[in-house]
């Protein structure tokens, strides 16, 4: 645990919060589509680090973007559950392989980052819209906001990693 | 004892997040109810600063076409003034007037969600309270929900909890504006009585019963309208004068006898 890497957690928790909130909550691509590429903190944050500390971090992260897009809580609920299940879906994914010293996200297969990346976004925009509409009577319009904007995240969140690739830390 | 503890550090993780999400289950509940935290959401100062930021500099790209909604404004307000009835002086603001209007900037707005809030640039400072309306030069936006001393958070039209009274125009039939979050552009009038004859592209405007709004302010027009279930009122789909997705100068109007009011309802419903 270097001082490197809490300065460029926290770079990266502030760029992705303002990116989210200034540009991203603005989209609304087709009336509804606002993509969440805030999660692609979840998706970068270190692996070797306990676990406590993350789901505190990703409490405060979806508290963050909570505030600013006057959405109180439905953000931060879905982004520690997502902290909370990470390890689970990690190992789903990546197999025993990821119980290894050695295991770094950049020495996995394309289809496996991108797997792990859409389960992150789907489990998130899932919870996020179940306590957003808050009601099984509108189950049509439910399952059109996750799948478009789910789809929408995932897009952008994959073009967002090969901008800033990892491969160097 | 032993066992507790041991049971605690064993699974501090899993307690730790059940801990947070009990948290925001509770502040998500809390915001379902009318009024949402007080101090959470983006008209704090915090929020508020890096909206104004923002907004400083993107203001800059519609320019052009804010000033042209404003010299619209301005040509109806001159035509108004020109045709009223001879009068040699114009009241000053003072104590007689009923409303006091305070110009604002909206530096945050959605409408994709739910329940929809739009943050202004004016606060406690300027005089903006809970409960004031806010309009634009086109039609109604929402009602004043949390101030705070720079910035004030605005329930929009386009919000499950929000109920405004409004009317047909040139009627006093009056129902409550509703919003299905179906589309960002319609809202629903509810409580029409079936005998009201309605028209496609009827106006809509604010009716008498609020002490937010003041009477005949333009929501939108008719676009369809059915019977609802029980078959003795009207469901009509009302299209906004607002384009709800691009929105700058708004006006709060301050109704300086709402307290008046409110007290008397107050005591109405306590005699009850």
């Amino acid at each position: 645990m270097t001082n490197n890497l809490y300065i460029s957690t926290a770079i990266r928790f502030i760029l992705l919060v303002l990116v989210q909130v200034l540009v991203f909550n603005n989209l609304n691509f087709l009336g509804f589509i606002n993509p969440m590429v805030y999660l692609l903190f979840l998706y970068w944050y270190p692996i070797k680090q306990r676990r406590a500390i993350f789901i505190l971090i990703s409490f405060l992260l979806g508290f963050t973007v909570d505030v600013f897009s006057d959405t109180l809580a439905f953000h931060t609920v879905a982004c520690v559950t997502m902290a909370f299940l990470r390890p689970t879906i990690m190992r789903f994914v990546f197999g025993v392989n990821y119980e290894f010293q050695s295991f770094k996200l950049a020495n996995t297969t394309k289809a496996q980052q991108i797997t792990f990346l859409a389960l992150l976004i789907l489990g998130h925009h899932t919870i996020f819209f179940l306590l957003e509409i808050f009601s099984l009577a509108h189950l049509l319009l439910l399952l059109k906001k996750i799948v478009f904007t789910s789809i929408g995240s995932i897009l952008l969140c994959i073009l967002f990693t090969s901008l800033f690739s990892v491969d160097k830390e | 004892m032993q066992q507790i503890i041991n049971f605690i550090l064993r699974n501090k993780t899993t307690l730790l997040y059940l801990f947070l999400v009990t948290l925001g289950l509770a502040l998500s509940i809390q915001s379902h109810s009318y009024h949402r935290s007080r101090f959470f959401n983006s008209a704090n100062w915090f929020a508020g600063s890096i909206y104004t930021a923002q907004s400083e500099v993107t203001s800059y790209f519609d320019l052009n076409a804010e000033n042209e909604k404003l010299k619209q404004e301005n040509t109806i307000l001159r035509t108004m003034l020109y045709n009223e009835e001879e009068q040699d002086t114009l009241p000053v603001e003072n104590e007689s007037f009923n409303f006091k209007v305070v110009p604002a900037q909206v530096i945050k707005n959605s409408f994709a969600l739910r329940n929809n809030y739009i943050t202004i640039d004016k606060g406690k400072n300027d005089g903006v309270q809970q409960d004031m309306g806010v309009v634009t030069s086109e039609g109604v936006l929402g009602i004043v929900e949390h101030t705070t001393n720079k910035f004030a958070s605005v329930q929009s039209l386009l919000n499950t909890k929000s109920n405004i009274n409004a009317k047909i125009k040139n009627t006093n039939n009056f129902g409550s504006l509703k919003w299905d979050t179906n589309r960002f552009d319609v809202v629903q009038l509810e409580d029409i009585p079936r005998m009201v004859p309605l028209t496609i592209g009827d106006t809509i405007v604010t009716g008498a019963m609020s002490s937010i709004f003041p009477e005949n302010i333009p929501i939108g027009v008719i676009k369809k309208f059915d019977l609802n279930a029980s078959e003795s009122f009207y469901s009509i789909d009302v299209s906004l004068f607002n384009d709800m997705t691009n929105i700058k100068e708004v006006y709060i109007i301050n109704n300086m006898n709402s307290a008046e009011i409110r007290e008397l309802e107050d005591q109405i419903r306590n005699d009850q």
